[in-house]
Formats: structure tokens, C-alpha cells, sequence
């Protein structure tokens, strides 16, 4: 967007008037259903998801249980008035593609040996998106996994940073991840600094690549604090809940 | 319990040195950190309490199952568990015929079983010949989280003991989660109002006093 007619940046100000390194607001919600081992409810910017973990439970069909640990079931499904224009329901390449990066990177945590010949489902809806669901989905899944009392080896906290007019920035909202440049999405366990997940689209050099990091790192470490949040406020409402 | 009862999350880093450690926790590079959400409790070695998660059978567990199935060598038993277990014909108390196997305990029975042994691959074989063996007929069951079991039960019995007490009722607590009342209806009612309660009120302090008022009031 060079031509001087769109700029992303005014001010020095994104479109929606955030900073280079600053995330969307968000809103995390555990244990808010009530059939599910563990759910949350989290907003992020535009985007709304519920995520239900159910389980450790028997696996069906049969044939894919492991003797040795517990096999994990990531299905990340997009509501039909998810987005502007009706989506056609049901898994598509895209969809399906997004279950097998966030499956992996979240298995990674999970101490699934303790729980051999068993599955872990998650699922996760996307209701309204708005750009990054898929990192908002990993965020609410792994609080939804707390919840559900599945032992981890810590949380998976998951934000995207992006390319728009030549400057890297965090957290894309839809308008910077259609038309910029770059949509780097990135998962990882806060408490290690392992990095679980990392997919890209479009071009960056090394050095972008590298400013790029920093920033979803440090965006990952303030959504880790709203997701312990959550668990806390979850707890603290249930004792409420009862005087 | 006190009321102030420190939560952890998964990957909380609970010491910087390695300290005996019970459940809920694991140790890496030497330091502490919890690997469920629950709460933390440091009285004799560092544990967390899970606030959630499905029951996991262990040996010498007491269980309430439910029969499922019956074939040709053991009885199918659903123990509220990701793991179905068995009761193999040999553990019944006095040796019985296999084809008479559905005459002594049939499918849709309620029974007191011990967990025997769990094998590698979770296989798990139940026993009853240990405690009084029961089968579980009228009375009323109800469900709760295996992580409440404790604190119903209470430290050495109490608890559930007043429990029974206070509302005349017969009960049986099973390791997964399963209560079992039995008494007069409206005491049933009453003793299964009592246990809501300490489902509900778990991490709280002062539990059994407000349950002994409970029942007083409601009686």
C-alpha cells in the first residue's frame, strides 16, 4: 500500500488506533459449560470462541486408541455466520489444517502417558472471526484443558504478529491480515519459551523475522497472565457462588 | 483448609528447590512446578489438589461400579472411569459355576469393589472378597467429582460419620465418585443435600460445622 491512497498507520497509530506492539483487548471465560470436563469462552478483538475439552475418555472409534498414552483430538470448526459471507459448514482444507498445527501444538504439553488407551477431545467453535482465531482458539483450548484438570506441563499461549506497510506489528486485525504483507502465527509454552507452533504467510526478511518473534513473544507473556486469570476468577466465582 | 487457599495453573512454578513432592507436581532443572489446576497445599510434602479430572482407578481403591456386562470368565464393571474394569469370576467369595455367573451378581447391579490390581495398559481387575462383599440394592446414588472424595470422607472418617449421624441414613463413599444412600426418604434427601454441600463448599474452612448446622436446621 505504497501508493499514499491506504496507509495503514496514522499518526503513528494502527487503524484501529493500537500501537506497533500492542494486542487487541481480550476476554477469557473458564468453566462456562456445563456439559463439557472443560470449557472457556474468550474474545479477542473481534473474535469470539468457545472452546469444550472432553475427556480423558474412551476412544471411538476403537481402532485409534494407543496402548501407551492417550491420543489428543483437536477439531477446530468455523460457525456458518462466522464471517461476512455465509461459510459452508463442515471441515474444509483450511479447517482441517488448523486442527492438525493447533492438535500438535498443544499435544506437546500434555502428559498423555498417564492416560494410556484414551482420547482427549477438544473442540473448539470459532462464532465470530475477526483474524487470528487460530491463535485464539489454542489460547482458549489450553484454558479449557486447566479446567478440565488435565495434568500439563504448563499452558500453550498462542499470538500472531504481521507485516503491514513495511513495519512489523503485533496481533493483525482483519483489514492489516488481508491486505498486509505478512501473517505469522505463533504457539508456545510461556514457561519454557518453547515454541510449539509457527506457521507463515507472505514474505519477511530474517531480521523482520526476528523483531517479529520478540514482539509475540512478549504478546504471548500478557495473554498467559489473562489466561491464569481466568482459571483464578473461575475459582474464586464458584466459592462465591456458593455463600 | 484455609479460606485464602493458593491456586496454581498448570507450569506455576511453586519452589526454586527440589522439595518431597506428592501429586500434581513435577520437578525439572532442579525446580518445583504444579502440572494441574488446583489448589497447593505444602503441609508435609508439596502437592496440588485437582479441582477437576476424570477418576483414575488405583490399587486398593473402594469402588462403587455398576455391571455392565457378563461373559464367559468376569463381570464388566463401569467405575465412572475412562477404564472399564472386571470382576473375574475367581474373586467372588465361594466358588460359583461359570454358567450361573448372572444368578449372583447381575448386569445393572450396584457393587463394592476393591481394586485389585491396574495393569500396565490400565487393564484393571477388581476383587471382593476382602471387604464385605455387597451388592447395592434401593437406597439412592449419586454422583460427584472424584477430587471431593477426601474432603467428604474427612480426615480419619469424620465427615462422613457425621454424616451418617446426623442424618440416619447408610452411606457408602466409593473412591470414583459414587455415593451410595440409603434410610428414610426425606432423611435420604437430607444427607444428599448435606453432601451437595461439601461438594460445593470443598475448599472452604470450617466445612463441618456449617454441615452439622445444616442438618440441624434442616432436620
Amino acid at each position: 500500500m505504497a501508493d499514499g491512497v491506504y496507509t495503514f498507520f496514522k499518526d503513528g497509530l494502527r487503524l484501529d488506533g493500537r500501537r506497533k506492539d500492542e494486542l487487541r483487548p481480550l476476554k477469557i471465560e473458564a468453566g462456562v459449560l456445563k456439559r463439557a470436563d472443560g470449557s472457556c469462552y474468550l474474545e479477542h478483538g473481534g473474535n469470539k470462541v468457545m472452546a469444550a475439552v472432553y475427556g480423558p475418555r474412551e476412544v471411538h472409534p476403537r481402532h485409534l486408541h494407543n496402548v501407551t498414552q492417550a491420543i489428543v483430538r483437536y477439531k477446530y470448526n468455523m460457525a456458518s455466520f462466522s464471517v461476512d459471507e455465509r461459510k459452508r459448514p463442515g471441515p474444509d482444507r483450511r479447517s482441517i489444517e488448523i486442527s492438525k498445527v493447533s492438535r500438535e501444538a498443544m499435544e506437546s504439553v500434555v502428559l498423555k502417558e498417564r492416560f494410556p488407551r484414551t482420547a482427549i477431545d477438544v473442540f473448539v467453535e470459532v462464532l465470530q472471526s475477526d483474524a487470528g482465531t487460530r491463535a485464539a482458539g489454542i489460547n482458549a483450548a489450553s484454558v479449557a484443558m486447566a479446567d478440565a484438570g488435565i495434568p500439563m506441563k504448563g499452558l500453550v499461549t498462542s499470538c500472531a504478529f504481521g507485516k503491514i506497510d513495511g513495519e512489523v506489528v503485533l496481533d493483525l486485525c482483519k483489514e492489516e491480515d488481508n491486505y498486509g504483507e505478512a501473517d505469522v502465527p505463533v504457539a508456545m509454552i510461556p514457561r519454557t519459551g518453547d515454541i510449539t507452533m509457527i506457521q507463515m504467510d507472505g514474505h519477511l526478511t530474517f531480521d523482520e523475522f526476528k523483531e517479529g518473534m520478540k514482539l509475540a513473544i512478549r504478546g504471548c507473556d500478557q495473554i498467559y497472565e489473562l489466561q491464569r486469570e481466568a482459571l483464578i476468577e473461575k475459582h474464586q466465582n464458584d466459592l462465591k457462588a456458593k455463600e | 483448609m484455609d479460606k485464602l487457599a493458593k491456586i496454581v495453573i498448570p507450569g506455576d512454578l511453586i519452589s526454586e528447590k527440589p522439595l518431597k513432592i506428592g501429586e500434581g507436581v513435577f520437578i525439572e532443572d532442579g525446580k518445583v512446578y504444579a502440572n494441574v489446576y488446583g489448589i497447593l497445599d505444602q503441609k508435609d510434602r508439596v502437592r496440588v489438589i485437582p479441582l477437576a479430572g476424570k477418576y483414575i482407578p488405583r490399587r486398593d481403591d473402594t469402588v462403587i461400579g455398576v455391571v455392565t456386562e457378563i461373559d464367559f470368565s468376569s463381570w464388566h464393571v463401569d467405575i465412572l472411569s475412562p477404564y472399564e474394569a472386571r470382576l473375574h469370576i475367581g474373586e467372588y467369595p465361594g466358588r460359583i459355576d461359570q454358567s450361573e455367573m448372572s444368578c449372583y451378581i447381575r448386569v445393572g447391579d450396584l457393587i463394592v469393589a476393591t481394586v485389585l490390581d491396574v495393569g500396565w495398559t490400565m487393564k484393571v481387575d477388581l476383587t471382593i472378597r476382602e471387604n464385605q462383599f455387597k451388592i447395592l440394592r434401593g437406597g439412592k446414588l449419586v454422583e460427584i467429582s472424584h477430587t471431593r472424595v477426601p474432603r467428604l470422607i474427612g480426615r480419619g472418617g469424620s465427615m462422613i460419620s457425621m454424616i451418617k449421624r446426623e442424618s440416619a441414613c447408610s452411606i457408602f463413599v466409593g473412591q470414583n465418585g459414587r455415593v451410595w444412600i440409603q434410610g428414610k426418604p426425606e432423611n435420604v434427601r437430607l444427607a444428599e443435600r448435606a453432601v451437595e454441600m461439601v461438594v460445593r463448599e470443598a475448599h472452604t474452612s470450617g466445612l463441618t460445622n456449617r454441615v452439622v448446622e445444616f442438618l440441624n436446621a434442616n432436620k
